[in-house]
């Protein structure tokens, strides 16, 4: 019962922050913003799906590959999702009009021309 | 590292002795190996840091999903709401990271947890420049992160 539960609790949960995640990529104003919630939301829902899979069935097998999924998961999601900011930020793409302050522009800006 | 090892076969031998190699058994194992090592240690006088260490870890990992369930609330609130009250922002962050493993691992968890991500170091290393959704106040962020993430991430890796 409480096994049932719980199972329904994760999978609920996961499915909503996926679905979440995509109405951000389609609402959120700009590519930095949309990045949050398409990663890191996900990456959320993503394992509760996965917890709820472990639970469900209660298996080695199938808790340790749920482990791994999840562990997976957290190392890679964060490392594309640099890639992307940083090469976009690069290459120029606009930040959101609203977007507070760039330090970046402000303090590193000598650096990015020595690149050049 | 050592004293990670010796626990392990400690749990292997203890699951061995009962008979019985299931995951419920190897946990068991695992923390009986842990409460005798603890007792024992003092004798040996090697890696005593072990102990102290895993807590760290436990706090770490228990802060740190914390931080996950807490931020990824919000940010999914957030988008659904229909008029999104993001305030986001590019905020450079000195680091007290030196090493590149401590460096890569601080920007991995920034990126982890909803509402920031990394996107460069700057070449002396001194600042990593991070994307955050929710900039009140630059000197909250950064007093934040400094004080959260990465004090708890050095404590556990120095």
């Amino acid at each position: 019962m409480i096994r049932d539960l719980l199972v329904c609790f994760f999978l609920l949960s996961g499915g909503l922050l996926s679905l979440a995640a995509a109405v951000g990529v389609i609402r959120l104003p700009d590519l930095f913003t949309r990045m949050h919630a398409a990663t890191k939301t996900g990456t959320v829902g993503v394992s509760s799906v996965a917890i709820a899979m472990m639970i469900h069935f209660g298996e080695v097998t199938v808790t340790s590959r749920g482990i791994l999924v999840i562990a997976f998961f957290l190392l890679t999601a964060p490392v594309a999702a640099h890639m992307i900011g940083r090469a976009a930020y690069r290459s120029g793409v606009q930040l959101w009009i609203l977007t507070r302050i760039d330090e970046w522009k402000t303090h590193g800006v000598n650096e990015q021309n020595d690149d050049d | 590292m050592q004293m990670f090892i010796t626990n392990i076969l400690l749990s292997l031998l203890w699951a061995l002795l009962t008979g019985n190699v299931s995951e419920g058994n190897l946990m068991l194992g695992f923390l009986l190996g842990y409460g005798s090592l603890w007792l024992l240690y003092p004798a040996t006088g090697i890696e005593s840091s072990y102990f102290k260490k895993t807590l760290q870890s436990l706090g770490f990992i228990l802060y740190f999903t914390k931080e996950l369930i807490v931020s990824s609330w919000r940010v999914a609130t957030d988008v659904i709401k229909p008029l999104p009250r993001m305030r986001p922002g590019v905020v450079g962050i000195p680091l007290d990271a030196e090493t590149d493993l401590e460096i890569t691992l601080l920007a991995n968890v920034i990126s982890l947890t909803p509402g920031t991500l990394s996107l460069e170091v700057s070449k002396d290393r001194k600042t990593l420049y991070i994307h955050a959704m929710y900039v009140i106040n630059p000197d909250d962020l950064r007093a934040e992160i400094k004080g959260g993430l990465e004090r708890r991430l050095l404590e556990l890796l120095r």
